[in-house]
């Protein structure tokens, strides 16, 4: 009989391994943040003593700042104290291949639509896949190590490259830029780092998977890219997260540096969990995304598909240092059910002939709300620099906003700032124009919004775009009639 | 293929369809004609199913099913196509994929494979060149930036790519000068065949000297009043509706 048992409480636990949480052993801090929690992150991954210090002045600059007060929605109420700073699978093993890692891992992204062998196997595709914050597997290293170009997770190039990252981090987005970028640089956990040396096109497009898995685990990666004079790069950042009933909070900070005649091409789409349908349990996107064009001719392109989180709260920015440098930002942000976008971008012209231009698509269902927030500035030394804005919303059904709050600042009188706007909302006709051909409701939307997005679509890369065309689609289901 | 019995409909509580009869067989051609207001085009958008008309009373039969039960997709699907007055402008959707999206709902509502790429695109050649249409404009956004000729153009090119059973053309022939009109007319000609029928909706009796109608009705107060064969509608062009209008006034006291 106690046999009998013991086979039913072995099915009954069995179960959960199939459950969307993946069941890998963690190492998680303690909640809260504090110097020791600090200490300990840096301790855990063995950082050298400057980094740590690093880490304390983020810290202390987080202790002084606010949450701002600006934003155009309802700031839920944090507790920093709550949240454990630090997760990562507890094997500490180096993989030489993804046969040494864990399988269940490799399940989860199965799952995920993210099947790594595939990946690997596709041409012209490299990923450095962060699971929770540590990462476990690069591929494609080998490959890329011949041209120079250098992509690992943050923590190695802090091993590897102790010069670069020391030299670079926080240069464009200092500790205390803004309270979650202090919070990320005290308690950042991992990230990526790439660097690509002087006059090397990199062959392919460099990808990062991040998922969220632990409960009650923020995530704070930092991103640094240094794209050396005359070479270029482009990044795909992709997201996914399980469902979860508790906020999560994720604060990342992403630096770009385009250094004489390179480019940085940054693409990203965003798909994590906005909660359910009251808006319940989502992730709070709160992210500090911002590059420079140091050198002269050099450009930084950003651009984003968001369709996921409860809130999402950033602003991709270009300082336009070097002379004829151009800052370009695509976006398309989607809300629906109860989701919040406060998006946009921010173009700081300093050197001369600098060009930036804005692309916004923002598209409203059910009862989410977006807004975009630019800020364009032209400063004293910006002779003839151009930007050019377009800012668009759709709107589907009745009880949903859309925002718009353009700033523009000029301290140069040959500089050119162009604003243009539209509102707009799917037509009953619009949709029975394409339900006469045969189209069902679902799809004419899917249609329409594409349609509408393309501008913005056509900046990613080929699969990308397929991909985030899909999500579009799939996010909108159900939004009409 | 089409028989509409006593069809009365209304829209926002305005009653529009007062008991429409007709019958349309595979292979003919009806002109609707009738003045202003009478419900030519509200015919139209009640037999392609738009949300806003209301039927209250009577049956439209469309090749053995009952149509009035369809959502608007299935109706096309089933081989309705309307050609719109007022075509909609969609940005940003190309004309070419619209029309592959289409056609693939509609070849999957048969049961039918899908297009291959290849046979997609020699098919739209092929129709291109049937009704004449600009290839120009085959990838451009649907509709956005088109002339009113080159939309109700590519009404006729849409329907030569959808090969539907009934064709309703909601005055298509508004706005169209005589060079557009020619070449619009030619389209249509050439895609009639005996398996097919059209039901061209129009104010003037000028585009019937084109396509040549099987039969004429004058739709007139939400019925049809009269029915004739092509000579009705020169009749018509004599003399307006004003001496069908007495007529029907003295019928109904």
């Amino acid at each position: 009989m106690a046999n009998d048992k013991e086979i039913i409480d072995n099915i009954a636990n069995k179960e959960y391994e199939f459950g969307f949480v993946t069941d890998i052993e963690m190492d998680v801090a303690p909640a809260g943040l504090n110097e020791e929690t600090i200490r300990y992150i840096s301790a855990r991954k063995n950082e050298p003593e400057w980094l740590l210090e690093w880490r304390l002045k983020g810290l202390q600059a987080f202790g002084r700042q606010k949450l701002p007060a600006w934003q155009n929605f309802e700031m839920p109420p944090i507790d920093f104290q709550k949240i454990s700073y630090y997760a990562a699978p507890k094997s500490k093993k180096k993989y030489d291949s993804l046969d040494q890692v864990d399988p269940e891992l490799l399940a989860t992204f199965e799952k995920l639509g993210i099947p790594l062998n595939e990946q690997k196997a596709l041409a012209g595709v490299a990923v450095d896949v962060v699971f929770d914050s540590v990462s476990v597997a690069t591929t494609y290293k080998e490959k890329l190590k011949e041209l120079g170009i250098i992509f690992c997770s943050f923590g190695e190039a802090v091993r590897e490259h102790p010069e670069l990252v020391k030299k670079y981090v926080g240069s464009v987005v200092p500790y205390s830029d803004n309270i979650f970028a202090a919070l990320n640089a005290a308690a950042f956990s991992d990230g990526s780092f790439v660097y690509i040396p002087k006059g090397v096109r990199c062959p392919m497009e460099l990808s990062t998977y991040f998922r969220i898995n632990t409960e009650n685990t923020g995530q704070f990666e930092r991103t640094l890219i240094i794209a050396d004079e005359g070479s270029y790069v482009s990044y795909l950042e992709g997201c996914t997260a399980p469902m979860r009933d508790e906020n999560q909070l994720h604060a990342a900070v992403v630096e770009l540096i385009a250094m004489e005649n390179a480019e940085i091409k940054y693409s990203t789409v965003q798909n994590w969990y906005p909660g359910d349908k009251d808006g319940n349990g989502g992730i709070y996107n709160f992210v500090t995304k911002r590059g420079i064009c140091k050198g002269a001719n050099s450009k930084i392109s950003w651009t984003q598909v968001e369709t996921g989180s409860a809130i999402t709260w950033k602003y991709p920015s270009v300082i336009l240092q070097g002379d004829n440098s151009t800052g370009e930002f695509y976006s398309v942000a989607v809300t629906k059910n109860k989701q919040i976008a406060d998006t946009g971008t921010k173009m700081h012209h300093i050197g001369r002939n600098t060009r930036s231009r804005i692309i916004s698509k923002g598209i409203s269902a059910g009862q989410g709300q977006n807004s975009y927030r630019g800020l364009v500035q032209m400063g004293s030394k910006a002779d003839n620099a151009r930007n050019f804005t377009q800012c668009d919303s759709l709107l589907i059904g009745d009880r949903c906003g859309a925002h718009t709050f353009p700033y523009i600042e000029s301290k140069n009188n040959s500089a050119t700032v162009e604003h243009e706007a539209t509102t707009s909302k799917i037509g009953e006709d619009q949709i029975f124009y394409l339900n006469q051909r045969g189209i069902d409701s679902e799809k004419a939307v899917a249609l329409i919004i594409n349609g509408y997005a393309k501008e913005v679509l056509n900046q990613l890369p080929m699969e990308f775009a397929v991909e985030a065309q899909k999500l579009l689609s799939i996010t909108l289901e159900g939004s009409v009639g | 293929m089409l028989i509409i019995k006593n069809l009365h409909a209304e829209v926002e509580g305005k009653q529009i369809l007062k008991g429409l009869n007709l019958t349309v067989n595979a292979g003919e051609v009806h002109a609707i004609m009738g003045p202003n207001g009478a419900g030519k085009s509200s015919l139209a958008s009640v037999l392609a199913g738009r949300e806003n008309y209301e039927v209250t009373e009577g049956e439209v039969w469309f090749e053995g099913k009952n149509l009035l039960e369809m959502a608007p997709e299935d109706r096309a699907r089933e081989g309705v196509f309307l050609a719109f007055q007022y075509p909609v402008e969609i940005p940003g959707v190309s004309n070419i994929n619209f029309l592959k999206t289409a056609i693939g709902e509609i070849r999957a509502y048969r049961n039918l494979p899908p297009l291959d790429a290849k046979a997609f695109l020699q098919l739209s050649k092929e129709k291109q060149k049937l009704v004449e249409f600009d290839a120009k404009l085959v990838n451009r956004s649907l509709n956005e930036g088109f002339s009113g000729g080159e939309k109700k153009r590519n009404e006729i090119f849409q329907l030569a790519m959808l090969e539907p059973l009934l064709s309703i053309l909601d005055e298509t022939d508004s706005g169209l000068d005589i060079d557009a009109l020619r070449i619009v007319s030619k389209g249509v000609n050439k895609l009639r065949s005996p398996k097919n029928a059209f039901l061209i909706i129009t104010h003037y009796q000028r585009l019937l000297e084109y396509i040549v109608p099987d039969f004429v009705h004058v739709l007139y107060d939400g019925r049809i009043v009269k029915s004739g064969t092509k000579e009705l509608a020169l009749e018509l062009e004599e003399k307006g509706y004003d001496w069908l209008k007495e007529k029907e006034e003295v019928g109904t006291n």
